[in-house]
């Protein structure tokens, strides 16, 4: 069978795993049952246990499905320690769910697949020696890759049942209050976290700060936590994010930041009241420092900025150009701090950041959003997961549920090195075409054809040269040369659901 | 055009090769490192080759270290290197650039 985005789904997969493929970007207005976690009953005198072996011990069992989350990225302590414990243990046949894996975790993970401790993943993405080893075939069953949005969703609907979560908090109570501001390694919002603290069965807070009951502002909740365990450090404080964010001097950057925020302006979108989100990377955050000139230029304030919070976004919170900050994760110190102190950035969950199946997700009324991409297509698809040798290195994140926006801005150079970014067809596709509406690179822009309102808006701007979408590939084609195709063995390695919970495409085992 | 001695032409740097051409009694072998190795291995070969044909050179050893360069930056550096080995650089061969 194929998904609409027409790429082949193994059937065999599809019928063992009862998936439906992947059909529209529409959610429409389906009625959902939610799931509902188990509860141990007690009055809370008794959740302090001296030693992760201890909790290990008292809660995983073979076959359980166990998570964590990503807020501390790459100085993350706590995935470690707890797999170590987990592993020493002998359990066998986990099912790990994090919101998302780093850096720091693989080597772990990989211990852990190896010893027949984890043998399914479920996860927004993986890099470097983990996405290798998955990507050549190290894990038997196929790692299913989902959004931040669709996890929430997931776990809504019970796809995900959580059995044990073992979350990291900087600060937290003898009862469970818990919130990622205060402490030695801050990280801010805990929005990933939250899915797991308010549905699995059992929580496990590790923290190195216990603090004064009750603690104050309580993102995770006494209502939801089984047990808190001290421990030396949950994280280093330099690795969580980076301390100030530095604007990008490369030219190329530039030039995409300053088309991408042509592109804003001079659409409909760009007027008082209206919302955007921007990612992390150098380009994106140059965007940031164009749109605050042209909105201070055009007398302009945005009702909200979403997502990823970055320092730049949170001066503009400052400034008063931003109202309002909803904030799912914050990518560095500035962004984190600002939350703690001021009272217009709001933690959100990611189920109302950008779940589909919701009563409204934030991602819904969000006007204009800026995501990036390894590669994007003549048809528009985007790929954030799969590498030029064909080899696992990225993570959906929340790039599918932002790009439901009403103006989705790809920001991307033509060419990276003599990888072209804009190719005939991706190797894997994450986000589908139809959520897409500009590409902007520094040779020019490409407008969705289905855009028509766009093309008539975006197509005599000064500076902005407007291309089809297949003479930007053949312009990328004819300076980096005709690459020769990947191979791929016939074993699926990782399944892509979209954000609903179907399959768009699979990631097959490499060939070297 | 005969080997004399190793030399090295191009840097390390993104989008540059970096190439060591020594020499070797018979024909050419490339030792070629590069993370597009997989999708554009065999083209950054056949330039080395045919640049090394077209200047012609029989005998050599490469040892390339590729960061992504383009064809053109690739040619460059290959006949940099010959000249630096071939011990010609007072008197570049014009005809092949």
């Amino acid at each position: 069978m194929k998904s609409k985005v027409n790429r082949e789904l193994p059937d065999d997969l599809m019928k063992e795993l009862d998936y439906k493929p992947f059909e529209t970007t529409e959610i429409g207005h389906p009625e959902i049952q939610r799931v509902a976690p188990k509860v141990h009953v007690s009055t809370g005198d008794d959740k302090i246990v001296d030693s992760i072996k201890q909790v290990v011990a008292d809660t995983v069992k073979d076959g359980m499905t166990i998570s964590f989350h990503h807020h501390f990225r790459n100085g993350d302590f706590v995935f470690n320690q707890v797999m170590r414990v987990i592993i020493d243990a002998g359990i066998k046949n986990l099912t790990l769910a994090p919101s998302s894996l780093t850096g720091v975790m693989n080597d772990m993970v990989i211990e852990a697949i190896k010893a027949g401790t984890i043998t399914n993943i479920t996860s927004s993405g993986m890099r470097g020696s983990l996405g290798d080893f998955v990507s050549h075939g190290g894990l038997k069953n196929p790692v299913i890759f989902r959004s931040h949005g669709n996890r929430a969703r997931a776990i809504e609907h019970g796809d995900i049942k959580i059995d044990v979560a073992f979350l990291g908090v900087p600060s937290a109570d003898r009862l469970g209050n818990a919130n990622g501001m205060e402490g030695n390694a801050v990280f801010g919002s805990l929005g990933y976290a939250l899915m797991d603290a308010q549905y699995a069965d059992q929580v496990v807070l590790l923290t190195d700060n216990i603090v004064d009951y009750p603690n104050t502002p309580a993102s995770i909740k006494q209502t939801q936590v089984d047990y808190v365990v001290k421990v030396d450090k949950v994280g280093d404080p330099d690795k969580i994010g980076s301390g100030a964010t530095r604007f990008t001097k490369d030219p190329k950057e530039l030039k995409i930041a300053s088309m991408v925020n042509d592109v804003i302006t001079h659409s409909p979108y760009f007027k008082d009241g209206f919302s955007f989100q921007t990612g992390s990377g150098g380009a994106a955050l140059a965007v940031t420092r164009y749109l605050r000139q042209s909105m201070i230029d055009n007398q302009i304030k945005a009702s909200f900025a979403l997502g990823g919070i970055t320092k730049p976004t949170t001066d503009l919170l400052n400034e008063g150009l931003v109202k309002k900050v909803m904030d799912v994760q914050d990518f560095d110190k500035g962004a984190a701090d600002s939350m703690h102190t001021n009272g217009n950035q709001q933690e959100i969950d990611a189920s109302w950041y950008a779940d589909p199946d919701n009563k409204g997700a934030m991602v819904d009324q969000l006007d204009v959003v800026i995501l990036s991409a390894l590669e994007i297509d003549t048809k528009f698809n985007v790929n954030v997961m799969t590498g030029s040798d064909g080899v696992i290195r990225g993570a959906i994140g929340g790039h599918q549920d932002a790009a439901t926006g009403k103006l989705t801005i790809i920001s991307a150079p033509l060419v990276r090195g003599r990888i072209a970014t804009v190719v005939p067809d991706v190797t894997t596709v994450v986000t589908p075409g139809d959520s897409v509406d500009v590409l902007v690179t520094e040779f020019g822009i490409a407008i969705n054809p289905k855009r028509i309102d766009l093309i008539a808006v975006l197509s005599s701007i000064p500076g902005l040269p407007v291309y089809k979408i297949e003479d930007l590939q053949k312009m990328a084609e004819k300076r980096v040369g005709t690459p020769k195709p990947l191979e791929f063995t016939d074993r699926t390695v990782a399944l892509i659901e979209y954000r609903d919970g179907t399959v768009i495409d699979t990631v097959k085992e490499v060939k070297d | 055009m005969e080997i004399k001695k190793t030399a090295i032409a191009g840097t390390l740097e993104s989008s540059d090769i970096q190439l060591m051409i020594s020499q070797a009694d018979s024909g050419i072998a490339i030792d070629l490192q590069s993370d597009v190795k997989k999708v554009f291995g065999d083209q950054i070969e056949a330039v080395i080759t045919t640049t090394l044909n077209d200047m012609g050179v029989t005998a050599a050893k490469v040892k390339a270290v590729d960061k992504g360069a383009l064809d053109c930056v690739i040619k460059a550096r290959t006949i940099a290197a010959v000249q630096r080995a071939a011990e010609t650089t007072d008197k570049p061969a014009w005809e092949v650039l």
